[in-house]
């Protein structure tokens, strides 16, 4: 078995010695991990890197093998480490990428809109692409948010909340009452208006609610991964300095 | 080959340290029945003495042989710096270099969410309980994501102290030539570039 693929390392665990064990996320083999020997060496380091893109060539001699990884680096993301937030982001992607997917999944819409926005961490202003991002994640995992249109009454005009059940919106007008139970939906979630750090905390809110929903069997009961966690702590702490 | 139990038992057990497999701690160990009187004897001595009596340092968790390590205890060093490192080894790096003469607060590893490494199995509140008195910190730990990641944290779990954070440089190391360097690296140098 062979074969040979790019993608982005979204998770390293030492094996031995000297050897590294591997996942990376390939748009046409999803999450796959393998053996790197001679993946703990000094002269490997920087290129294992969760978020390194890499050519890789995997072999095994059955496909239900680990196999091993020959890898080749393709461009380093070295330059989120300096900065708190874009490394709180490129520790999110990761981490939901790894908790998220299932082993040997191809999503290519996923892979390349976590290519893109791993390559857009070191430029100001792709939080709300990373909403974005776990939007189409959900979608991966067949949660998809239908926010089209009221789920109650049709209308397409002022939709200003979710339901937490059926991720649908809903209407102001409509929800009345219910509106306590229903999860706030901002603008920037419908692609309208400038993404605040409130906005962009009340996006990542629903998009976490469905998140725990989707991933319930995976999590086992535990909270999604803390690299989220941290990430939404800064941009709430960004958003209160801002304030 | 049919060998005595307990020299099998030592070359197991030599095989079990870190470079060493099998063949070599095989290899290791008829060294040592070779010299057993000059080497063998006092290094089992000595071995038992420092499994009798190393300890972890209780303020910075260097090891030693006394509750507080040498460092801790040598008034010289009582600066005002701690410098916060991942790992022993990384300590006795820094010590090599001879060039920083305040203390040390070792980390033992780094945060990670996927080994459930947290803040308190890092000894972070005991970092900053000991950073109130201090006038810098120096955060030297690996250019890693995690070893980054974990830089942050604490200079987050630091910021309200008034104490001066501070982290080592990153760039072209010496006798580096940068046609060897990953692009990361020379990107980093670069931006830490300074007047020459």
């Amino acid at each position: 078995m062979e074969w040979r693929d790019q993608g982005a390392v979204i998770s390293v665990r030492p094996q031995g010695e000297t050897s590294a064990i591997i996942e990376v996320f390939t748009q046409a083999h999803g999450r796959h991990a393998g053996v790197v020997r001679g993946g703990a060496s000094r002269k490997m380091a920087a290129m294992l890197q969760p978020g390194s893109q890499v050519d890789v060539v995997w072999r095994a001699r059955l496909s239900e093998q680990i196999g091993n990884f020959k890898v080749e680096p393709l461009r380093s993301r070295a330059g989120v480490l300096d900065n708190r937030l874009n490394l709180a982001g490129l520790n999110a992607i990761c981490a939901m990428l790894h908790t998220a997917l299932p082993d040997r999944e191809p999503h290519p819409a996923l892979y390349a809109r976590s290519i893109a926005l791993l390559d857009a961490l070191q430029t100001p202003g792709w939080p709300p692409d990373y909403l974005r991002w776990e939007m189409i994640l959900l979608e991966e995992l067949g949660f998809a948010l239908d926010l089209t249109q009221c789920a109650i009454s049709g209308s397409r005009e002022d939709l200003a909340y979710v339901s937490p059940k059926t991720g649908r919106a809903v209407n102001r007008d409509a929800a009345g009452e219910w509106a306590g139970r229903l999860l706030p939906l901002p603008a920037v979630l419908l692609g309208q208006g400038p993404a605040s750090p409130v906005e962009i905390a009340q996006g990542l809110a629903v998009t976490g609610h469905f998140l725990n929903r989707a991933l319930e069997p995976t999590l086992n009961g535990k909270p999604l991964p803390e690299a989220r966690a941290r990430l939404l702590g800064i941009l709430a702490k960004n958003g209160a300095d801002q304030e | 080959m049919e060998q005595s139990r307990d020299i099998e038992v030592l070359i197991e057990l030599m095989a079990r340290l870190p470079g060493l497999g099998p063949r070599s701690a095989r290899r290791a160990v008829l060294a040592l029945l070779k010299k057993r009187g000059p080497l063998m004897a006092p290094l089992a001595q000595a071995m038992a003495t420092v499994a009798l009596t190393a300890k972890d340092c209780v303020i910075c968790g260097n090891i030693g042989t006394a509750e507080v390590c040498p460092i801790c205890s040598d008034d010289a060093r009582a600066t005002g710096e701690i410098c916060v490192v991942e790992d022993v080894s990384d300590l006795w790096a820094m010590e090599r270099g001879g060039v920083f003469h305040g203390r040390y607060h070792v980390l033992g590893g780094t945060l990670s969410a996927l080994d459930a490494i947290g803040p308190d199995e890092l000894g972070i509140p005991r970092l900053v309980d000991r950073a109130r008195d201090a006038t810098e910190v120096i955060l030297a730990l690996n250019a890693t994501v995690d070893g980054q990641t974990t830089a942050h944290y604490i200079a987050d779990a630091l910021a309200g102290l008034g104490v001066r954070i501070t982290s080592l440089a990153q760039g072209v190391p010496i006798g580096g030539e940068l046609n060897y360097l990953d692009d990361g690296t020379i990107g980093a140098a670069l931006r830490a570039r300074r007047q020459f």
